[in-house]
């Protein structure tokens, strides 16, 4: 009986086998096919959305250019519904199935970590324009990112609250499940607590939620100064609006999760008095910036938010490593971004350390009816 | 028929498919194939509760968790002792013995999981069962969230790589096998007996509450068994791979492979697992062209793709009544 039932099993697996063999990729000589992966559905959607138009940007300039070492680039898109194991499925078959010689991606730590063991193990330079949790690059030298990391922006408020706003009585707010809320959490206490502040109460949430009545109403009791949230924006948004109905006008504080256009359709007018720390402003005057953000105006209509403008440097310094290691092997790729110097991006000059980590200055923004203004840069 | 003669063969066939697979299809369909294996003990296993017993569970996910992490934290943190106490092995054989302590440790664990969850829940039925199951697999996963020796929210790094196509699909046997003898034995007849009609089958002498609660210990076991082959391959874990939406996707699979048919469970596994691979190719309407699938193939085989059909049966099976 059990002899029987084992052949059952082999033949289908063959069959599973025969279903997905055979759809090796035809790679044409004259483009350079390069992967990404982002959460293009699902609850940070926009994150993939941004980075991706972001990127499919600078793949046009540098494709009208004359493209790179006279070939055109070629980039092949993959969604992981923002789930880990999704990431490590889809970066396996951007390797092996497409043959990509670069990644770019994901914006969430926690689907770059799942996936960079995929690229580090098959020598693939992967880098990654927003993950911000300080474990990612530590996985392996073929895996670069452009972003500051997460100890440094929680560094950044808590300088901004302690020098700019003044503030020594702060509460935190976390989203319990995310580890770059978790990490930007713990550093800006750390932080809060060197330079003489205070952490008088530190509540957590989870993503998804959408009542944070009590645990808005356990920090106000604690009478802070102001709320430190470093979560994503569709719970920011609710959030804010909660805490002005219970009567809280404390300015909120938090991290680069906050950056969507949908943040301000979300909080509105809850979100005045609201600062957050990120990678780039639109209103800086710089004509690189300018020249950028009136151009993906014209693309796609809207204002590019942070994540574009990372996707489309984390693009532009893989072809600028392309062009000066005049090869599109991997390895040879590889050597040359980690050479980055001193990269004119859109999000500051970028350079990149023995440690495969970006170099670059924070900006603070303030949020006044729903618009996003500028203001201060603080340096690393 | 000599039972050993057929686990010898199995081994030898499936440790020669796992030295020349990889070169063979290449590593993204290599990774599928593990998937599909994966998939397979879990909708089986699932398929025990839901198809056999009728029982609804929807927190299949939460039992795969506790194996995947069980596993994970006893390799991890018991490795290094573990491999000094079989230094004499070779590096391959201590692997194996880890691995081995690994899934053991998953197995009970979940198997434990799977009585505390059973012994004051499958006293409900339906409905009410079902949501139960859906709190626990929850409750699981956000006591995950929470546990910072596992990794909490930034997720389990640093597992080791122990289990490959081999292991996979030895797992893969032997829940196959397992399940089929018990749903051919006696116990497989009362769990049958509770899924047809509990009332007669109590009042014919069956402890249905005994029964219910040991199909939901043997399911949880196998699928705390999935759990650690799943974490030994990927070496990440996070609490997002075991959301309720994995455990809707088990039911999918056993409900489109036809509930209550060991082949039905692993057809489903294969053709979900394939299918969202090949629906790549959709892009963003990827998910849309599964669910439509999904819709076409309710209302045209609502019994599953199999139905209860069964290639193999000890036993002929009863007429139906209704």
């Amino acid at each position: 009986m059990a002899r029987r039932s084992s052949l059952f099993v082999m033949c289908l697996l063959g069959a599973a086998l025969v279903s997905c063999a055979g759809n090796s990729s035809d790679q044409a000589s004259n483009e350079i096919v390069i992967g990404e992966f982002g959460s293009l559905t699902g609850t940070t959607a926009t994150f993939g959305i941004s980075t991706r138009n972001g990127i499919d940007m600078a793949i046009e300039e540098v494709n009208k250019a004359g493209g790179l070492l006279g070939k055109q680039v070629r980039v092949i898109v993959e969604d992981d519904q923002g789930k880990p194991e999704e990431a490590q499925t889809v970066v396996t078959k951007l390797i092996t199935s497409d043959q990509v010689i670069a990644i770019l991606g994901e914006v969430a730590s926690s689907r770059t970590l799942a996936a960079a063991p995929v690229a580090q193990q098959s020598m693939i330079p992967m880098i990654s324009p927003s993950s911000t949790n300080p474990r990612v690059t530590e996985v392996g030298d073929y895996i670069f990112r452009i972003c500051f990391i997460d100890p440094f922006q929680g560094l950044v408020m808590a300088k901004f609250a302690t020098n700019t706003l003044k503030v020594k009585n702060v509460a935190i707010l976390r989203d319990i499940k995310n580890d770059y809320s978790v990490g930007l959490a713990d550093v800006f206490a750390d932080n809060m607590k060197q330079m003489g502040g205070a952490i008088v109460a530190d509540e957590s949430y989870s993503e998804g939620d959408t009542d944070f009545s009590a645990q808005l109403t356990s920090i106000k009791a604690r009478n802070p100064q102001a709320i430190f949230i470093p979560g994503y924006y569709t719970e920011v948004g609710l959030i804010a609006r909660q805490a002005r109905r219970l009567g809280m006008a404390m300015p909120l504080l938090g991290g680069d999760g906050w950056d969507s256009p949908r943040l301000t359709d979300i909080g509105g007018e809850a979100l005045n008095d609201t600062y957050f720390s990120n990678h780039y402003s639109v209103d800086d005057p710089s004509p690189a910036i300018q020249n950028f953000v009136s151009q993906y105006k014209a693309k796609y209509g809207e204002t590019p938010d942070a994540l574009a403008a990372l996707g489309f440097d984390s693009a532009n310094i893989l072809f600028d490593a392309i062009r000066r290691a005049n090869s599109a092997e991997p390895v040879k790729v590889r050597d040359a971004i980690a050479q980055t110097k001193d990269y004119p991006g859109v999000t500051g000059k970028i350079t990149l350390d023995a440690n495969r980590n970006a170099v670059k200055p924070a900006v603070v923004l303030r949020v006044r009816d729903s618009k996003l203004e500028y203001v201060e840069t603080i340096t690393p | 028929m000599k039972k050993w003669v057929f686990w010898l063969a199995a081994l030898v066939v499936l440790a020669a498919m796992e030295s020349s697979l990889r070169g063979l299809i290449g590593a993204y369909n290599y990774q599928i194939v593990i998937l599909v294996g994966i998939n397979i003990i879990l909708a089986v296993s699932l398929n025990l509760i839901n198809g056999y017993t009728g029982q609804f569970s929807i927190g299949h996910a939460g039992f795969y968790a506790v194996g995947a992490y069980t596993s994970a934290s006893v390799v991890v943190y018991g490795g290094p002792a573990i491999r000094a106490a079989t230094a004499f092995l070779p590096q391959t054989a201590q692997n194996a013995v880890l691995l081995l302590l690994g899934i053991i440790a998953a197995a009970i664990a979940a198997g434990i999981a799977g009585w505390a969850v059973g012994i004051p829940s499958l006293r409900l039925r339906g409905d009410y069962l079902a949501i139960v199951t859906l709190g626990f697999g929850e409750i699981i996963r956000v006591l995950i969230l929470n546990i910072d020796a596992i990794g909490g929210a930034r997720g389990f790094s640093g597992i080791p790589q122990l289990s490959n196509f081999f292991w996979v699909y030895l797992g893969v046997l032997i829940t196959v096998v397992t399940v089929h003898n018990l749903v051919n034995s006696s116990y497989g007849r009362a769990f049958i007996s509770i899924r047809d009609d509990e009332i007669a089958a109590e009042a014919m002498g069956v402890d249905t509450t005994r029964f219910k609660v040991m199909s939901f210990v043997i399911s949880s076991m196998f699928a705390g068994i999935a759990g650690s082959l799943f974490g030994h391959y990927t070496m990440y874990l996070h609490p997002n791979s075991f959301l309720f939406t994995t455990s809707f996707y088990l039911i999918i699979m056993v409900v489109v492979g036809g509930l209550g048919s060991i082949e039905g469970a692993i057809l489903g596994a294969v053709l979900v697992t394939v299918l969202l691979e090949v629906f790549r190719e959709f892009g963003a309407f990827r998910l849309v062209n599964f669910s439509i699938l999904l819709v076409l193939i309710m209302i045209y085989r609502p019994q599953g793709l199999l139905g209860a059909w069964t290639l193999f049966r000890t036993r002929k099976p009863a007429p139906a009544t209704k």
